[in-house]
């Protein structure tokens, strides 16, 4: 009696801790309840969602070119394999195939985005655990990277720089000089960071034994990429369903055996030197030649094409005329500059004082009333009208029906294949899934994204429960997450 | 009426002695307190840049010549932020825990020896009152921990707590061996029989204790790699995440002052103070023209620029692992290194 009453008031409870939203070592936004019993770990709840930005949904309101920049907004630590991934899905779908060149760029550049990524995982994962001198180091040579992304397409984080059926622009020589010594020094820099953690007592005490899941659980678990090959199973979707160049480069899938946070560590820093040797690889095997594909019907044409009428040397001018102009009014509606004027049923006219030569009322005119004349610029109306009756240049004819077609291209977008389609590429976290339900559309009915960081979020209460407080940061740290493409 | 009436000259002149030597303790109070506050401060900015340039970049740089007002900044900016104050917060408490820190830490400060006869209060059991103080402080911790009504907070405190206790034993025991060769535990003592001993310095012949001493230090005041109590990836800032502005400040002034004892006790106790080994002042006997505060703030400073090398270069224990080190390794080191020096005491 007097014992029960003692319990009553004497009753233990875990400590229920609220770790995140916003807390340093949770990686983003991600929230974790943990059940404490003194230091240990009851039980863990993680919450994702934080991040949500509906990416899956806003897919099916825009056509398949439209939604490639979401995807950097995902991961955005290892944006470009997202994008690369994004690409190798709509290609397969449209059934074109990126030039060779274009593949072996997005082969490079995938490779680099892992380095990329891995980098700043052994920053964070190293700073987590208390060694602030990687995360330094880490963070000069992912700056390296990220400068050599400036080089090619101008961005260093959210780059959209592949693109359905290649590439966005051909690679300069400096970037592949640039790269060519990045990959020479970078195995040295690796054995720097090497030095300080990697036979580090308090490194093994802290990595080795923690979070430990064997082989048969992490595969049911849906684990992918070095966290399912920490545990000793060879699944790399780069070596068994090979896309891009993967086919035409050597390279080894390493596996940990204990399946610890220390294999898989070790499994990442393993893959970084691989990666280096695939860069080399494809830099010594680059073939020449185009980097988009020939397929006017699924993908946009260079630039160059539109050329004639779009740069400003060219200083055409456009002028309405006035027998085949029916007074729509559909021009003066568009043109952003309300240089258009005119009532209703009568022929429109241009204030060419106003106008900017951007040729949105030319691709606007269903009455082909809208005509370009070459070096008009400035021109009287009344010049104007005598000019336009002269025969137009073909390379003009043949810029402005591009013109045309790509204006179409992008409101519309090309229309798919009806049917559904699942296409897998191996992003640094693991496998990114694509999933297109097409009705035949220029957007997909319906776009679901498989998320390896979403997936492993869901390991954690696994790989948490019966160790210490400390080692739930080592654990976050070791699935490598990024809660961008967690939530999506 | 004269003032003679009523006292004698005899006491007239020791009332007069008496005050003076009441000014000159104040004036070194004063100097002490002034050249500790100043020490804070560019303590942390010799950190900044020693560990800046540890990872390849460059620390402060902006505020002055080199970011050497950044300090001077850093505190104006404490001292202007708003004190937040946790709704559920016990108040009391929550004023209480900074000052208690800070004050603990600071009143080590009094018998540390700077130089031959400069030392605010030359008591018998200097090193005795350096530990009480270190056991007062982790009450401010704690208390801390506790007033904040933050979970972080609450295991912040309490694995400090647990920490601070199970270090202070091993860092005792390391200290009994220089106790049991000097023969006192009055600070200065100490100083004077290193330089009368064979080796010059305690470090030689305690080489073991000073060890222990070095790695419960570091523990002993939160540094990595035991900063668990304060442990940024886990407990956020441990048990003062909820305090800002000012009383931050005093929590951090007391960290950098106890990591200052530390040092100070690691140069009194084991590296002979402001007193040089006698054959290096054979070899090279101009350098007894230094003066004493020199050769001390040396011995100190290395020592301090020690815990920040550590601190950029190893990761954090685990908190059943330090445990483990402190009760299984170093205790029982420091219980040997006593029992060998007691019989070597004995024998000789």
């Amino acid at each position: 009696m007097i014992q029960k009453e003692a319990e009553k008031i004497f009753e233990t409870r875990e400590l229920n801790v609220n770790m995140g939203p916003q807390h340093p070592a949770t990686h983003g936004v991600l929230r974790l309840v943990l059940d404490i019993d003194g230091e240990t770990i009851v039980k863990v709840t993680p919450y994702v969602g934080y991040l949500h930005r509906g990416i899956e949904k806003l897919g099916e309101s825009l056509s398949y070119f439209q939604a490639l920049p979401l995807t950097d907004r995902m991961d955005y630590v290892s944006a470009m394999s997202n994008n690369i991934g994004y690409c190798v899905a709509v290609e397969k779908l449209y059934g074109i195939e990126a030039p060779e060149r274009a593949k072996f760029i997005r082969t490079i550049v995938g490779e680099m985005s892992r380095i990329a990524n891995h980098l700043l995982w052994l920053a964070t994962h190293a700073l987590d655990i208390g060694a602030m001198t990687v995360f330094l180091y880490c963070f000069r040579e992912r700056e390296w990277i990220l400068d050599l992304y400036e080089m090619i397409c101008g961005a260093r984080l959210t780059v959209t720089y592949p693109r359905v059926g290649g590439v966005r622009n051909d690679v300069p020589q400096e970037f592949l000089d640039s790269l060519w010594k990045f990959t020479d020094e970078f195995p040295s820099r690796i054995l720097e960071y090497e030095t300080l953690i990697d036979q580090n007592r308090i490194w093994l005490l802290r990595t080795k034994g923690i979070g430990v899941i064997s082989a048969e659980e992490a595969v049911s678990w849906g684990m992918t990429g070095p966290t399912l090959r920490g545990s000793g199973v060879t699944y790399d979707i780069r070596k068994h369903m090979p896309y891009d160049a993967y086919d035409k480069v050597e390279f080894d899938v390493p596996i940990g055996t204990e399946g610890d946070t220390y294999d898989r560590y070790r499994c990442r820093m393993l893959e970084m030197r691989q990666s280096n040797n695939i860069i080399r690889q494809c830099i010594e095997k680059l073939p020449t030649g185009p980097v988009m594909a020939d397929a006017p019907k699924f993908t946009l044409q260079p630039k160059d094409a539109m050329m004639p009428i779009t740069h400003p040397t060219k200083e055409v001018a456009y002028f309405i005329e006035e027998k085949a102009c029916k007074g729509c009014g559909m021009c003066m509606r568009a043109c952003p500059a309300k240089a258009i004027f005119g009532e209703k049923k009568k022929p429109h006219k241009i204030d060419q004082a106003l106008c900017l030569q951007c040729a949105t009322c030319f691709v606007t005119c269903k009455f082909k009333s809208m005509k370009i004349v070459p070096g008009g610029k400035g021109l009287s109306d009344e010049k104007l009208a005598e000019l336009a009756t002269a025969p137009v240049p073909e390379e003009i004819t043949k810029a402005a029906e591009y013109l045309v077609r790509q204006f179409d291209f992008v409101k519309k977008g090309p229309r798919a294949p009806e049917g559904e389609l699942y296409v897998a590429t191996e992003v640094p976290k693991g496998e990114l899934g694509f999933y297109f339900v097409s009705d035949g559309s220029g957007k997909p009915y319906r776009m679901r994204l498989r998320a390896p960081s979403f997936i492993h979020a869901g390991c954690l209460p696994r790989l948490c429960v019966g160790h210490l407080v400390a080692d739930v940061i080592a654990a976050i740290g070791t699935i490598d997450i990024v809660l961008g493409e967690c939530d999506r | 009426m004269n003032i003679s009436n009523i006292i004698d000259q005899q006491t007239l002149d020791a009332l007069i002695k008496f005050g003076i030597n009441v000014l000159i303790i104040i004036l070194k109070i004063a100097v002490v307190l002034g050249i500790g506050l100043l020490h804070v401060a560019y303590a942390t900015y010799f950190e900044r840049k020693v560990i800046g340039h540890m990872q390849v970049r460059l620390g402060p740089m902006r505020v002055g010549p080199h970011g050497l007002l950044q300090p001077i900044a850093d505190g104006i900016k404490l001292f202007f932020k708003e004190d937040v104050i946790p709704a559920q917060a016990d108040k009391v408490a929550f004023f209480l825990a900074p000052v208690i820190f800070m004050a603990s830490a600071m009143v080590n400060l009094s018998v540390i020896p700077f130089t031959s006869g400069f030392v605010i209060a030359n008591i018998n059991v200097g090193l005795l009152f350096v530990f009480a103080m270190a056991g007062i402080g982790v009450y401010g911790i704690f208390i801390a921990g506790w007033a904040s009504n933050s979970k972080y907070a609450f295991i912040g405190g309490l694995r400090s707590a647990a920490q601070v206790i199970s270090y202070e034993i091993a860092m005792g025991l390391s200290l009994v061996g220089v106790m049991i060769m000097a023969g006192s535990l009055n600070l200065t003592d100490i100083v004077e029989a290193q330089e009368k001993s064979v080796f010059g310095i305690f470090a030689i012949p305690q080489i073991i204790g000073f060890v222990v001493f070095t790695i419960a230090a570091v523990a002993e005041t939160n540094r990595t790699p035991f900063d668990l109590p304060e442990a940024e990836s886990e407990l956020v800032a441990g048990y003062f995440t909820e305090y800002s502005g000012f009383r931050f400040a005093l929590f951090f002034l007391g960290e950098y002052i106890a990591m200052f004892i530390m040092a100070s006790l690691a140069a009194v106790c084991f590296l002979g103070g402001w007193t040089l080994p006698w054959y290096v002042l054979k070899v090279l006997p101009f350098l007894k023209y230094v003066p004493g505060i020199v050769w001390f703030l040396l011995k100190v400073y290395v020592f301090i620029f020690f815990y920040y090398w550590i601190r950029a270069t190893v990761p954090r224990y685990r908190y059943d692992q330090l445990m483990a080190i402190g009760w299984k390794i170093l205790i029982p080191i420091a219980l040997a290194n006593i029992l060998v020096t007691g019989l070597v005491k004995i024998l000789l």
